[in-house]
C-alpha cells in the first residue's frame, strides 16, 4: 500500500518526475555507453592480434617491439638477421613462424613483406582469420594484398599497379617495379586495415637496384631477370612465432633472449598488449571519470527536483502524520520515490542503451573497426545499475531529513 | 478520586473503557510554544465521558489547535497529564505516541483531508496501516471501507475514485469514513464543516452522528461555529476549560 501511495504520489506529479527520470537515463545510458566502448575498445585493442605465441625482434622494448611488429607505429631499431631467423625457424618447439618485412611505404600506407603463411597464422578478435574480399592472395613476385583501409582511401581496385616508395613519407620511389593490386582484405579493425601486404621476396626484388639505402645510378635490373635471381633476404624486421606447445613458450623466449650469436628479444603478445594498454588506460579513467560525474549531476538534479516539492507536500506529510505514520515514515516514503525514480531511470538507461547498441553497432565496426558486443547486462554493469539506485536513496537522505525535521515540526497542523 | 481509574474487567488499558471512566481526560495540562512565552495554554481541568457528543467553541487563536495537538500528541504537555483511553501519554515516547494516536483517534480535519492522488479506498484505508490493533479489529477492510462510504451517503463507484476528484463535501464524507475505520474510541473532529454550505454542513453532521453512534465512538468536535450547539450532547466554551493567558513573563 505504500508503494501504490507512493507510486501515486510520483504519478501526481507526473511531469516533473518524468523530467528527473529522463536526465538519470540519459546519463545512465552515456555511462554504461561509454563502459562499452571501453571495454570494446579495450578488447579489439587486446584482440589486434591473437594465436600469435611469440613475437620476436631485435633487442629494444617490449612495448616497442609490438608498436613496430604490429601496430606499425614507431620504426624498428635493428633487424633480425636471417641466420638467426632461421636458427629459431629450425627448433624443435617452433611450430611456425611468419616473417615480417617492414621499412616502404606506399603513400601513407605500411608496406610490410612477409610469407603467404602470415595470412592463414595471423588471427584477430577471438581466432578470426584475415579474409579476402575481393580478388586473391599474392601469387606473383609483383603482386600485392592490399588493407580495406587502403583500398578505401586511395580507391584502389583488384588490378590496379601501385609503386612503392622507399622508406617512410619519402619521395624516392621503386618505379622501376611496379605491383598489382591481387586482392583486398576484408575490414578487421586491426593495423592491417592500413597495410599493403607483399611477398618478403618482392622487397628483395625491389631493392635489387639498391645498396645503403640509396639507388645505385644508372642500374635498373629488368623484372624477368629479377624473377630469375635468388632473393634471400639478409634480414627481416620481426617474426610472428606460434609454438608447438603452449608449455613451451616460456622456453623458446627464454632461449631466443639469452640467444648468443645475436641480442634478440622475444616477446608475449597479450603481456605487451597489457603494457601497452596501461599505457594508453590514463585516458580510459578519465572517460569514466567524466560519465560518472553526469550521473552525479542527474541524482542532484533529482535532489534538487525533491527539495523543491517538499513545501508544496507539507499538507500531504501532515495527513500521514495525523494518520499516525512516525516522522520516520515520511522519511522512507521520500527516500522509497528517489529509490523508485533512480531504479525507473536506471532500467530506461538500459533499454536506451541496447536500443543505441542496436543502432550503432554496424556503424561503428564499419568506421572505428571498434566491435561492440551486445549482449545481457554483465554482472558489473547490474552493480552500476543498483548503484545509481543505492546513490540515489543516499542523496535523497538529505531533502528526506528535512522533511523529517518539518513533519516533526509541523505535526498535523498544516497552515498554508 | 480519580475518575481515569483503570476498569478491572478490561484486559488491556487500551482497550475501549467500562462507561464511568471518561475517555478524554485532561488534568491540570500547561503547555508553551518554545520560545515564545506570550502565548502558553493552561487547562486546569478538561474530560470527555465514551459515547458522549462534545462541541468546543473557542475563536481562532484560542488554542483550540493546540489542544487538538496536546490530545493527538503531536506536542506534549510541559506539565500535567493527558489521558486518552485509560492511557497518559505525556509519559509515552514520540513513537509510541504515534502508533497510540493511530490506534486510538479518529482524526477529521476542516479541508484538504485527503491524499488527492490516492484512491478513495487506500486513503480510508491509510490510517489502518499504522494500527495493527485497530486493523484486527476489522476483519475485512475494504468490505468496512465499502460499507461505511454506503452509509455515509457516498455513490457506488466513489470508492475506486482519485479522492481530488471529489466535491468537498464529497471528500470530507471520505474523511469521516478514514476517521471512523476500526472504530477508534475518540473521534476528532477540527472544524469539519467549515468548508461545507448550510446545506451540506446538516447533512454531513447527521451522517457523521449516526456512524460515530453506530461504531460506539466518542465524538468530540472543535468549531468557532454555535450554530452547531443544537446536535450535541454538550457544549463547552474553550475559554471556560482554559485559564486566562498570562501576559508574558
Amino acid at each position: 500500500m505504500m508503494l501504490r501511495l507512493c507510486l501515486g504520489s510520483l504519478m501526481a506529479r507526473a511531469l516533473t518526475v518524468a523530467m528527473t527520470i529522463v536526465a538519470i537515463a540519459l546519463s545512465v545510458a552515456l555511462f554504461l555507453g561509454v563502459e562499452k566502448v571501453r571495454t570494446g575498445a579495450k578488447a579489439s585493442f587486446a584482440d589486434t592480434i591473437s594465436g600469435t605465441d611469440l613475437i620476436v625482434g631485435a633487442r629494444s622494448g617490449s612495448v616497442q617491439l609490438l608498436l613496430y611488429s604490429v601496430f606499425r607505429i614507431g620504426n624498428a631499431t635493428n633487424n633480425l638477421t636471417w641466420a638467426s631467423y632461421q636458427d629459431i625457424a629450425a627448433r624443435p618447439e617452433v611450430d611456425w613462424i611468419v616473417p615480417i618485412s617492414l621499412g616502404d611505404s606506399h603513400r601513407q600506407f605500411r608496406v610490410m613483406g612477409t610469407s603467404t603463411a602470415f595470412f592463414e597464422r595471423y588471427k584477430y578478435r577471438a581466432g578470426q582469420s584475415l579474409a579476402v574480399e575481393k580478388g586473391a592472395i599474392m601469387d606473383d613476385l609483383f603482386d600485392t594484398v592490399i588493407g580495406a583501409d587502403v583500398a578505401a582511401t586511395l580507391s584502389y581496385a583488384v588490378g590496379d599497379p601501385i609503386v612503392v616508395a622507399h622508406g617512410l613519407a619519402s619521395f624516392v620511389e621503386h618505379e622501376d617495379q611496379p605491383f598489382r593490386v591481387s586482392g583486398i582484405l576484408e575490414k578487421t579493425g586491426t593495423p592491417v586495415d592500413r597495410t599493403v601486404i607483399v611477398s618478403l621476396e618482392a622487397i628483395e626484388a625491389i631493392h635489387v637496384d639498391w645498396q645503403s639505402g640509396a639507388k645505385i645510378p644508372g642500374q635498373s635490373t629488368p623484372a624477368d631477370v629479377i624473377r630469375q635471381m635468388e632473393l634471400e633476404p639478409i634480414a627481416v624486421t620481426a617474426a610472428l612465432v606460434g609454438v608447438k606447445s603452449r608449455l613451451q613458450v616460456f622456453g623458446l623466449q627464454r632461449a631466443i633472449n639469452e640467444y648468443p650469436q645475436e641480442p634478440l628479444l622475444a616477446i608475449l603478445p597479450g603481456v605487451a598488449l597489457q603494457e601497452l594498454w596501461q599505457i594508453v588506460g590514463i585516458a580510459e579513467t578519465a572517460l569514466i571519470a567524466v560519465s560518472a560525474m553526469v550521473v552525479v549531476t542527474a541524482l542532484i538534479g533529482m535532489m534538487a527536483t525533491i527539495f523543491s516539492s517538499l513545501n508544496e507536500r507539507r499538507r500531504e506529510m501532515a495527513i500521514f502524520r495525523a494518520m499516525g505514520a512516525r516522522p520516520r515514515v515520511i522519511l522512507s516514503l521520500l527516500v522509497l520515490e528517489a529509490a523508485l525514480m533512480a531504479a525507473l531511470g536506471a532500467v530506461i538507461g538500459l533499454a536506451l542503451l541496447y536500443a543505441g547498441l542496436f543502432v550503432a553497432q554496424p556503424l561503428v565496426d564499419a568506421t572505428f573497426g571498434l566491435w561492440l558486443p551486445i549482449e545481457p547486462p554483465s554482472l558489473r554493469e547490474f552493480w552500476v545499475l543498483l548503484g545509481v539506485v543505492a546513490a540515489g536513496a543516499i542523496v535523497s537522505l538529505v531533502p528526506a531529513f528535512r522533511a523529517y525535521r518539518m513533519s516533526l515540526a509541523d505535526g498535523m497542523m498544516v497552515r498554508i | 478520586m480519580h475518575p481515569f481509574l483503570i476498569c478491572a474487567t478490561c484486559s488491556e488499558p487500551s482497550a475501549i473503557m467500562c462507561a464511568a471512566s471518561p475517555i478524554l481526560s485532561l488534568q491540570h495540562v500547561h503547555y508553551h510554544w518554545q520560545g515564545r512565552a506570550s502565548f502558553a495554554l493552561d487547562i486546569p481541568e478538561f474530560a470527555v465521558d465514551p459515547s458522549e457528543s462534545v462541541l468546543l467553541l473557542g475563536e481562532s487563536g484560542s488554542g483550540k489547535s493546540t489542544l487538538l495537538s496536546l490530545i493527538c500528541g503531536t506536542i506534549t504537555a510541559r506539565s500535567g497529564s493527558v489521558v486518552v483511553a485509560g492511557t497518559d501519554i505525556v509519559s509515552l515516547s514520540a513513537g509510541k505516541r504515534d502508533r497510540f494516536r493511530a490506534e486510538q483517534i479518529g482524526l477529521i480535519f476542516q479541508q484538504f483531508n485527503l491524499l488527492p492522488y490516492a484512491s478513495v479506498l487506500d486513503n480510508i484505508l491509510l490510517p489502518l496501516r499504522f494500527a495493527p490493533l485497530r486493523r484486527a479489529r476489522v476483519p475485512s477492510p475494504r468490505d468496512t471501507a465499502r460499507m461505511l462510504c454506503l452509509n455515509l451517503g457516498l455513490p457506488e463507484d466513489a470508492i475506486t475514485a482519485q479522492a481530488g476528484t471529489l466535491s468537498v463535501g464529497q471528500q470530507q464524507r471520505v474523511a469521516a469514513a478514514r476517521a471512523l475505520i476500526g472504530a477508534p474510541p475518540l473521534i476528532i473532529a477540527d472544524e469539519p464543516t467549515s468548508a461545507l454550505d448550510a446545506a451540506t454542513q446538516t447533512t454531513f453532521l447527521d451522517l457523521l452522528f449516526a456512524q460515530t453512534r453506530a461504531c460506539g465512538s466518542t465524538l468530540l468536535m472543535v468549531s468557532h461555529d454555535a450554530r452547531l450547539a443544537e446536535h450535541f450532547d454538550r457544549v463547552v466554551q474553550l475559554s471556560d476549560v482554559t485559564l486566562p493567558q498570562q501576559t508574558a513573563a
